[in-house]
């Protein structure tokens, strides 16, 4: 009787006891969960890897130079970044210089004066900015923002200040102009990047203990005095980091800087001549290249991207997480 | 010894006490017209920026309202000379996309969002918080690329692939939203459900989970909006289409896509109906952000 139940009983205490290494499930269970998380990495990893296996050819075939030539042209097999990546760099500069300030003045507004009833509307407003499609950015630009706005801007610009003979060392307002141009991608692109820079330093912002604002007060200080010699030195990294952000998010932009920039691969200083950026040649191109050193080339316009973006990209974070991890005593 | 400390500023500054006096209470105004100009700057500054927001949904509603119609969105492509047709294809084919991103963002997100609430301090759990931030600041064209190179060159474009850029896109905002949801769910729920005696995963799938299940939604709901209107991957995955097509493994068309290439055509026809489309869109990532905002705030308040 006692051999007949060996075989189960020893059955059982198998089944028991891997289930019991598996501690009823939950190593699989955790298993699941790191392997998802690392997929992350794997996919950061994979971009990277796959654009720079495909971009090979162009590799071989011009090495560094691809990114100092200036001449593109696909029908002689000549492809030089240069024009692309001086025009994506003007843009974004441009957004940044409008959006920068105006950002940090719409942050400072929501964490220091606005009601807190308020506080909640308007910075949803602002963000919603983010939110609209680059497309419909792009749509808008066409039909609207170039003709009533760019358009008459671009005309003052160049009528004061774009006189060659006036203004020789001036280079960047002088015409023909048209319409489509650097300023009006920079314009847009500082629409467009205005909601993170303000979303993020309002963030950081109301990350400054409150304690600093009250000594600040209390030494007399008015509440400006506060907010420009306290509170925006306290977070000034994490500010950098929304402007790093707000820039790497203009980096590569593409569908609304490609409806209004007007697509020409030429060098030229005036901000009111047309351009052409990485993430638009992209795009653009993209349909036409049928060539493989075409596509070759193309891909590593988009792994040179993907280098920058991803460059800023962690620097921002460090400096926006910086602030937020400093602050453990009581926030405002 | 205060005195004596005013005497000795009374000698060293050239002047009577009167006019030191006069020159503080000067600076004391400067000072306060300052603050007064800085902060109203401020709230100007605010004006200035929402009003390109107002500018634009202005546009869109007006000019859109304008072109659209119940058989615009009904009816499927045709040439300008035939009245240029509506829509209904691309609105099938955005429905698949979206389908298939979420199919395949949700789960990873999930799972990546159960992790990083459950170890939120562990090198990993940081890593995986960073990874994602970094993710979402990616440009929307280089995933375009990415799958392209990963998928499209070997089995041409599909709407398979699109889906697959558009998940990627989805994936950082899903497990953010679902782990700020997950964080918010208190400890001692848990906590008596592995008192109870059951295993971890069982805890995590029934009462975890559910108990952070519009936090989730919203999350889905804000991954939407992100990715509904994203145009540049789908130029190198779903390549777009004129046809009604519901085949997963062909080029499919799409509400953006559409948009694109409408708004850059001659034809004023065509410009109307990007116009229509722009306003579709728009609605539905007004709507899909603003019901998203109203769960989380009636969310918040419920709870805690």
């Amino acid at each position: 009787m006692a051999l007949s139940q060996m075989p189960r009983r020893l059955n059982r205490v198998a089944v028991s006891s891997l289930s019991r290494t598996l501690r009823h499930g939950d190593i699989p269970f955790k298993g699941a969960l790191a392997l998802s998380s690392l997929s992350l990495f794997g996919l950061m990893i994979g971009v990277g890897l796959m654009l720079w296996l495909r971009s090979g050819l162009m590799r071989a075939n011009a090495g560094l130079s691809f990114i100092t030539a200036t001449v593109w042209n696909p029908v002689d097999e000549q492809f030089g970044a240069a024009p692309f990546m001086i025009g994506t760099l003007t843009t974004s500069l441009l957004a940044l210089i409008i959006a920068f300030p105006l950002g940090l003045f719409i942050a400072i507004f929501l964490a220091e004066l606005c009601p807190l009833g308020l506080r909640g509307i308007i910075g949803f407003m602002v963000e919603l900015l983010a939110a609209i499609p680059s497309v419909v950015y792009g749509a808008w630009g066409i039909f609207v923002f170039i003709p009533s706005f760019v358009t008459p801007v671009g005309n003052a610009l160049m009528g004061a200040l774009g006189n060659p003979q006036r203004f020789p060392y001036l280079p960047i307002f002088q015409g023909p102009f048209f319409g489509a141009s650097k300023l009006a991608a920079g314009l847009i692109l500082a629409v467009m990047i205005l909601p993170t820079i303000a979303a993020i330093s309002r963030d950081v912002l109301l990350a400054v203990p409150r304690s600093q604002r009250e000594a600040a007060l209390a030494l007399g200080s008015t509440q400006w005095e506060t907010i420009w010699q306290v509170v925006l030195p306290y977070g000034l990294s994490g500010i950098l980091g929304a402007v790093i952000l707000g820039l790497g998010r203009a980096l590569g932009e593409t569908m609304a800087v490609t409806m209004v920039i007007g697509n020409v691969a030429q060098l030229s200083t005036s901000l009111l001549r047309p351009g052409y950026t990485m993430a638009s040649v992209i795009a653009n191109e993209w349909g036409e290249s049928r060539t493989p050193l075409y596509g070759s080339a193309l891909i590593e316009m988009g792994l040179l991207l993907f280098a920058m973006s991803l460059l800023l990209n962690i620097v921002a974070r460090l400096l926006v997480w910086s602030v937020a991890r400093r602050t453990p005593e009581q926030r405002a | 010894m205060n005195e004596s400390v005013e005497q000795m500023g009374a000698l060293a500054v050239p002047g009577t006490g009167e006019r030191r006096l006069r020159r503080s209470v000067m600076h004391q105004r400067v000072r306060h017209a300052s603050n007064t100009f800085m902060l109203g700057l401020t709230g100007l500054a605010t004006a200035v920026g929402i009003a390109p927001l107002v500018w634009i949904l202005f546009d869109v509603f007006v000019r859109g309202a304008s072109a659209i119609s119940v058989q615009f969105l009904m009816d499927t492509f045709k040439p300008t000379s035939l009245g240029g047709g509506g829509i209904w294809h691309a609105l099938v084919g955005t429905s698949i996309l979206m389908g298939l991103a979420a199919l395949f963002s949700v789960p990873l997100g999930i799972l990546t969002a159960l992790y990083v609430a459950r170890n939120p301090n562990t090198s990993l759990g940081l890593a995986v918080r960073f990874g994602t931030d970094v993710l979402s600041g990616l440009p929307s064209i280089v995933v375009g690329l990415f799958i392209y190179t990963l998928v499209v060159s070997g089995h041409g474009y599909s709407a398979l692939a699109g889906g697959v850029a558009l998940a990627i896109l989805m994936l950082p905002i899903i497990v953010r939203t679902t782990e700020e949801m997950l964080k918010l769910v208190p400890k001692s729920l848990r906590e008596a459900s592995l008192a109870l005696g059951a295993p971890e995963w069982k805890t995590a799938l029934q009462v975890w989970l559910p108990a952070a299940m519009t936090g989730i939604v919203t999350g889905l709901m804000l991954a939407v909006a992100r990715v509904a209107g994203e145009t540049a991957p789908l130029i190198f995955t779903t390549l777009g289409s004129n046809n009604l097509s519901t085949a997963l493994d062909k080029p499919i068309a799409s509400l953006p896509l559409t948009l694109f290439k409408y708004a850059v055509d001659p034809s004023k026809v065509r410009n109307a109906q990007a116009w229509a489309i722009a306003l579709i869109i728009v609605t539905l990532v007004l709507l899909l952000n603003i019901g998203a905002r109203l769960i989380a705030t009636w969310r918040s308040r419920k709870m805690y």
